[in-house]
């Protein structure tokens, strides 16, 4: 019998925990929580999962949390999966005091037990803690400290359609507004989130009558509009092969709104953003209401060894994500190919130790790298949510289960430089008056040695408007959902 | 340009960007006709349109699976 613990049960963490569970033999026995030959284990702070796409309609208060949402406990248990509300402290791949065996301590984060720390052994661990919102890297980001909302998580979400409500409100009386959507650092990545929201304000605004009243401006870290932290696209458009940059800028300019981009914001006040520009420039931004997405950092976990010495330097990358079979060493730009990316997400030393999702560390960006005369740095960070989340997760699942029928190496692979994603902002409820854009690309991480041009596959990378991606939008947010829930036929639904 | 939408402090009046005046942000970017405006929400274009975004992003996801 094999333990496998996931640290996580986010997006990846998820999608591996009810893979294994399928392949592993999902029998319960009796009402135990466990598989009829081995141990799936899900250590998690949070006792709702969250299908965080959809989080920006619960920011402009077209979605309920709970539409969202729902919790963990009683889909793990139908699994035959046991889990632990908690979160994981520290790793100790080579055992250590506590065991002989490989072993992660956690501290409970749920009510009855919270402040607890407890320990658990494994035969394979997988890291899908996901990222830290790294508020803190921007004095006066985030909803907590600062005085800018945010929609990364439920709760965020909802705090900031009070805050918009409270500005449309203002609006309906007569006042004007300045609404800044965006990233709140140099290095952020997950630009599509803020886009996606930042339409649908605009609707929302057009729809209660108040657009006229709305100064709405896009704020990022991005070189150009289009760019998503993946270098941008180029895509089949008109009877020319155009840049994803002309297609987000024609969106901007269609809805009346203003952009800056090549922008590190540096620190907020109330009602100010001050931001660097790449020219080296200090500039400053008034705002009613600002939604910016912070950067992203691992997990504050620690990793130790056999003799209790701190080896996270070994395990980690700087920024706190996990170090996998990703070629770290540094190279220019100009060197950096799809070999660098990982294939299997195991760790270099520890066979039994895979990172996942967010959590495993980028050997560099995808973007091309950009520095401000003051040596800020101003580019995107590479994305990892969503669709490629959920394959990395079925993959280490898959390999998983090889290993422990006896296969000397992962068989499946999942490099971000074979994979594709896709991104749909689409914008209100309504299924006739709704809009979306819809956004492919393949590979995520350009891949100039099959696609010599673009770096891209030209017919799986395109981009267009219109009724189709909003229906699609929809229907996918119910599909994850249910797929989530492991109704029935969930393995067959795509992910 | 890059740093357009960079206000004056203290500035907050909305601002609709006229794409009829030169050198601005918002001059140089296409901006739908009315005909592509219409089939963006023409039921039958769409329809088929959904059918076509489907099949390629089903396309997409069997080539992310190794």
């Amino acid at each position: 019998m094999a333990r496998i613990l996931i640290l996580g049960a986010g997006i990846s963490g998820h999608t591996t925990a009810r893979w294994l569970s399928k392949w592993l033999g999902d029998k319960q026995q009796g009402g135990q929580q466990q598989t009829e030959q081995h141990e799936i284990v899900v250590v998690s702070p949070n006792e709702q999962w969250n299908w965080i796409p959809s989080n920006i309609w619960v920011g402009v208060g077209e979605m309920t949390e709970k539409q969202v949402s729902f919790p963990l406990a009683p889909i793990y248990k139908k699994m035959g999966v046991t889990f632990k509300q908690a979160k994981a402290v520290s790793i100790h791949p080579e055992g250590g005091e506590q065991s002989e065996s490989p072993y992660v301590t956690f501290e409970y984060t749920d009510a009855a037990h919270a402040g607890q720390t407890d320990s658990i052994s494994y035969d394979y661990l997988v890291n899908a803690t996901g990222p830290k919102l790294n508020f803190g890297a921007t004095p006066g980001l985030g909803p907590d400290d600062g005085y800018t909302t945010s929609v990364c998580t439920p709760g965020h979400a909802l705090h900031a359609n009070e805050e918009l409500q409270a500005n449309i409100a203002a609006m309906q009386r007569g006042e004007t507004r300045t609404f800044v959507i965006g990233t709140g650092h140099g290095m952020c990545t997950c630009q599509g989130a803020a886009f996606v929201y930042i339409y649908n304000i605009e609707h929302l605004f057009r729809d209660k009558g108040v657009r006229d009243k709305a100064r709405i401006i896009w704020i990022s870290n991005e070189y150009e509009l289009g760019d998503f932290g993946m270098g941008g696209v180029h895509i089949k458009r008109g009877g020319y092969i155009t840049n994803g940059k002309v297609f987000a800028e024609s969106l901007m300019v269609e809805r009346g709104m203003e952009w800056i981009v090549r922008a590190a914001v540096k620190r907020i006040e109330p009602g100010k953003i001050h931001y660097e520009l790449l020219d080296g420039s200090e500039q400053e931004l008034a705002f009613d209401f600002a939604m910016l997405i912070p950067p992203f950092a691992g997990q504050p976990l620690k990793a130790y060894g056999k003799d209790g010495s701190d080896i996270s330097s070994e395990v980690f990358a700087p920024n706190g994500f996990m170090k996998v079979d990703a070629d770290y060493s540094p190279k220019p730009y100009e060197d950096w190919s799809k070999a660098d990316w990982p294939k299997t997400y195991q760790t270099p030393k520890y066979k039994n130790v895979f990172a996942i999702g967010i959590a495993f560390a980028p050997p560099h960006l995808i973007s091309k790298p950009m520095q401000s005369p003051n040596g800020t740095p101003i580019n995107p960070a590479p994305p990892r949510t969503g669709m490629p989340s959920a394959t990395i997760g079925k993959a280490v699942a898959a390999n998983i289960c090889d290993l422990i029928k006896g296969a000397a190496e992962p068989t499946h692979t999942a490099s971000m430089a074979e994979m594709g994603a896709a991104c749909v902002a689409s914008t209100g409820m309504h299924i006739f008056k709704g809009s979306a854009a819809t956004m492919t690309v393949y590979p995520v991480v350009p891949d100039y040695e099959t696609y010599p041009e673009y770096g891209r596959d030209m017919n799986l990378t395109f981009g267009e408007i219109g009724l189709a991606g909003h229906w699609l939008k929809y229907i996918l947010h119910h599909v994850f959902i249910y797929q989530a829930k492991l109704r029935p036929g969930w393995s067959l639904l795509p992910h | 340009m890059t740093t357009d939408a960079a206000t004056p402090q203290g500035a907050s009046a909305p601002v609709t960007p006229k794409n009829k005046e030169p050198y601005q942000q918002a001059y140089y970017p296409p901006v739908p006709t009315g005909f592509t405006r219409l089939m963006r929400g023409n039921l039958i274009w769409q329809f088929w349109r959904f059918i076509v975004i489907n099949l390629k992003m089903f396309k997409l996801m069997l080539s992310s699976h190794h």
